[in-house]
């Protein structure tokens, strides 16, 4: 979503990172660029330079003489301030004390209301509420159907009648009440932010019910009108938050930073995709890590906790980070891998990935690896546990079994033992040199840079989580760490930052 | 390799669930306490207008007069002077384009433009002149198909952006015109996407053909075709369900809906992206995906009245050649017209 953005600032990145010193045309040049990576995000211009002016702020206000390079330095700038445009840590939805906590959503025409309103009550559901809809969109043809349908599809009820939306609103309310509901969201027409008349409707609604929030809902793709109309529904209806949908969509999303700029309310809801399931909380923190090619690692352990065996998957790490890692491991790891979906789509999660890297991983089909799978399964138990027992005669059995060629299972077993003794290395806390070039080395370099930076809560999982597997830290420590002896790893001419205490 | 990029994501994940696991088990020593929150969050809600307010009544459709809201910035082009352009007066111009969507690139190039012509007859005019130039393709819309064929348009377009409302008010008109117009629901996926088409086919008196929520878009067309030859209409207008531009598999199924809609007897006389003016830069793309999979003959823009200028067609036009056809400009039957470049341009920059 926020991929043209990364690559953009990624690229600035690259090039402070090898700077000792930053010049006052280092940082306009860079700033520059952040300008450029903005506005073609569709952020919009005010925004932009208010934007620019804090970052300029940050750089000079800030202690220079830190363990961070330069270019850390301005990237830790740019980070610190997306975090903070986006609305500093994800806001907690909390209930009203008595019952029903109304929620209005309001937006332009097309925005996504209707869907959101079914997604946000399916959201509801999933917490354990019992929430209720009310469909107020008396304009649109066959809106209120729409929600009909919707309210079918996530079993909730829906509420509306061919009267007028303050009236709709009122009685639906009162229904929820009277059923005993604890959630109401209540789903308006889209309107125009100038159309008089309907943003005095929207506000009769809003006067009518009382809202504990109301939400903009505003699409990912909307350019720098975005900022007119999140001010103008500010203005009529006090937002409470931000709602932004098709965030699956290739734009950049700018417009959730301009929206989020210019309201000061949190983006609260993010909206991913045509399934009911497609929703959560935002995460600013997280998006902000996105932006700037960090990864995104508490948003894969998630999606890891939702679809994984836990026990199955916490298990064969740890045997696999003290380097007793057989091929059975292996093949349960790679499904459970899979079933989160596609590795392109989890690489992009990964931090320190760029976009070779990226590409390279999105390149892997499910046919390979169902081939890998075959291979593997033509293998008896005992020569899972002990490649090193397969010889010819096994190889060519085994290659009969799976229908490949000898040569093929020759490959796996020969990636198979190096990234064995790379995981082994890994596990006692070493950064191991990567087949054919010193990728991983970098992808440490990277992780270090991060490190001297406030992140978000998911990389010290990720330390703690290597901490407990093996014996050292995967990215945290790259270098110097606890397995030592590993100078000349690091990239050339690239620094190290040493661990930050905190 | 492969192997390798497996593994690093399981080690990853791996690693982090073991840690999540730990840190989460103290936690659920404690018992799940809900938070209180204060009954309004909101405390200063906006004063309830009264009625008085409410029965403004909107204006009249035409273009200048939706297009009249907020245009402060833009007076500012006007006031600037002619002969040598100051890097002043292009900063200006810069600010006025990118504000309007028009996109960082289009915009340099577009300075780029200003910059070697100069203006000697005011920056304004030479601006105006430079965006002029950009709207040159053939904007006439193909009604009739080749002999003993059916014409088709197909409707295609993100979610949201106002597909069915754009057929309905093509409909209408096309029926007042005196034409037999047949409607095909193919949106098969949004809920009661027919339902609404079918409201507006009642409206503007259109036939309709509609099938099952989740049906094959495609054979919905088919059908649609079907019942056109057999009552001999003039026209078939195809909606489609919204898409994104970056799904492989959806531009795969659009592709097909093309084809199976330019099967004899119907040919694809249009095929009409439909484009939301408040869309920024990711319109380029979209035109450019629908382009390749739909062989897009023109955009139509809609919701053009309210604050959002939609400058961006002047970069798909400039890049991809696409045209502009048609405008939409409010949510009545009427709100549709056709585009007109010079009162665009005069628009962004009035």
């Amino acid at each position: 979503m926020f991929d043209a953005l990364s690559a953009r600032l990624e690229k600035v990145s690259q090039s402070l990172r090898s700077r000792g010193r930053l010049t006052e045309a280092d940082l306009d040049n860079a700033l520059g660029e952040v300008r450029t990576a903005l506005l073609e995000a569709d952020v919009e211009l005010s925004v932009v330079r208010a934007f620019l002016d804090a970052v300029r702020v940050r750089v000079a206000g800030e202690d220079v003489a830190t363990s961070l390079t330069p270019g850390q330095h301005v990237i830790k700038a740019v980070h610190d301030q997306l975090v903070e445009v986006l609305g500093g840590s994800a806001l907690k939805v909390t209930y009203a004390a008595k019952p029903p906590t109304v929620i209005l959503l309001a937006g332009l025409q097309g925005a996504g209301k209707t869907t959101t309103a079914g997604k946000l009550a399916n959201w509801f559901k999933s917490q354990g509420r019992q929430p209720y809809l009310v469909g107020t969109d008396l304009q649109r043809p066959a809106a209120v159907e729409q929600l009909r349908v919707l309210g079918a599809q996530i079993g909730v009820e829906v509420y509306s009648e061919p009267s007028n939306p303050v009236e709709v609103a009122r009685k639906g309310v009162a229904e929820a009440i009277r059923l005993g509901r604890d959630v109401v969201i209540i789903d308006t027409a889209g309107r125009l932010s100038i159309d008089a008349a309907l943003m005095a409707e929207v506000r009769f609604i809003a006067g009518a019910v009382n809202p504990h929030y109301t939400f903009l809902v505003i699409d990912a793709v909307t350019g720098q009108d975005a900022v007119h109309t999140a001010r103008a529904f500010h203005e009529s209806l006090e937002l409470s938050g931000i709602i932004v949908t098709k965030l699956d969509y290739d734009a950049r999303g700018g417009a959730v930073l301009s929206a989020r700029g210019v309201v000061g309310r949190p983006v609260v809801f993010a909206s991913t995709g045509e399934k009911m399931g497609d929703f959560d909380l935002f995460h600013p923190d997280r998006m902000a890590s996105r932006i700037l090619g960090m990864g995104d690692i508490m948003s894969l352990i998630e999606q890891a906790e939702r679809t994984m065996d836990a026990d199955v998957m916490a298990d064969s790490t740890q045997r696999m980070l003290a380097g007793q890692f057989t091929l059975d491991d292996f093949m349960t790891q790679m499904n459970q891998v899979r079933k989160m979906g596609s590795l392109g789509g989890l690489m992009k999660l990964v931090p320190g990935m760029n976009k070779e890297m990226r590409d390279a991983a999105s390149n892997i089909d499910d046919g390979h690896l169902n081939r890998v799978e075959a291979i593997i399964r033509s293998m008896t138990p005992k020569e899972r546990r002990d490649p090193s027992l397969i010889d010819g005669s096994r190889r060519s059995r085994i290659a009969k079994g799976c229908g490949q060629t000898v040569n093929d299972v020759n490959t796996l077993l020969k990636q198979f033992d190096q990234m064995k003794k790379m995981m082994k290395t890994m596990g006692r806390g070493g950064m191991p040199q990567m087949p054919g070039g010193g990728k991983m080395a970098q992808m440490a370099e990277k992780l270090g840079a991060a490190r001297g930076m406030e992140l978000p809560e998911g990389f010290e999982a990720l330390g703690a989580g290597m901490n407990a597997g093996g014996a050292g830290g995967l990215g945290p420590r790259p270098a110097g760490g606890a397995g030592g002896g590993q100078k000349g790893k690091k990239k050339k001419g690239g620094r190290v930052t040493p661990p930050k205490t905190r | 390799m492969t192997l390798f990029w497996v593994l690093l994501v399981a080690v990853i994940v791996g690693a982090g669930v073991v840690a999540v696991r730990r840190r989460r088990r103290p936690r659920l020593a404690t018992p799940l306490v809900r938070q209180a929150m204060p009954e309004v969050l909101v405390t200063e809600v906006a004063p309830i207008p009264t009625l008085l307010e409410s029965a403004v009544a909107s204006a009249p459709a035409s273009l200048e007069s939706r297009l009249g809201a907020s245009r402060g910035i833009f007076d500012r082009v006007r006031s600037l002077g002619s002969g040598t352009l100051s890097e002043t007066d292009l900063e200006v111009v810069e600010e006025v384009l990118l504000r309007s969507d028009v996109g960082l690139a289009t915009t340099t190039a577009l300075l780029d433009e200003l910059r070697t012509n100069g203006a000697p007859d005011g920056v304004a005019s030479a601006i105006r002149a430079a965006l002029n130039a950009s709207f040159v393709a053939d904007r006439s819309v193909r009604t009739a198909a080749d002999e003993g064929r059916i014409a088709v348009w197909l409707f295609v377009g993100v979610n949201g952006v106002g597909k069915t409302t754009t057929i309905g008010k093509l409909a209408a008109r096309a029926t007042s015109a005196g034409q037999h117009v047949v409607l095909a629901a193919g949106d098969t996926f949004r809920a009661a996407a027919a339902d609404q088409l079918a409201l507006w086919a009642e409206r503007s008196g259109a036939d309709i053909v509609r099938a099952a929520e989740g049906a094959d878009p495609g054979s919905v067309i088919h059908d649609a075709l079907g019942r056109a030859q057999a009552r001999g209409a003039d026209i078939v207008l195809a909606d489609t369900a919204g898409r994104r531009a970056n799904s492989t598999n959806l531009l795969d199924e659009l592709a097909k809906i093309r084809r199976v809609a330019d099967r004899l007897p119907g040919q694809v006389v249009e095929t009409l992206m439909v484009l939301d003016a408040t869309t920024g830069q990711n319109a380029l793309s979209q035109a450019k995906e629908f382009l390749a999979a739909a062989a897009v003959t023109g955009i139509v823009l809609t919701k053009l009245d309210g604050t959002a200028r939609g400058g961006i067609v002047v970069a798909i036009e400039r890049e991809l050649q696409i045209p502009v056809k048609f405008v939409g400009i409010g949510e009545t039957v009427d709100d549709l017209i056709d585009f007109d470049p010079t009162a665009f341009v005069d628009s962004l920059l009035s």
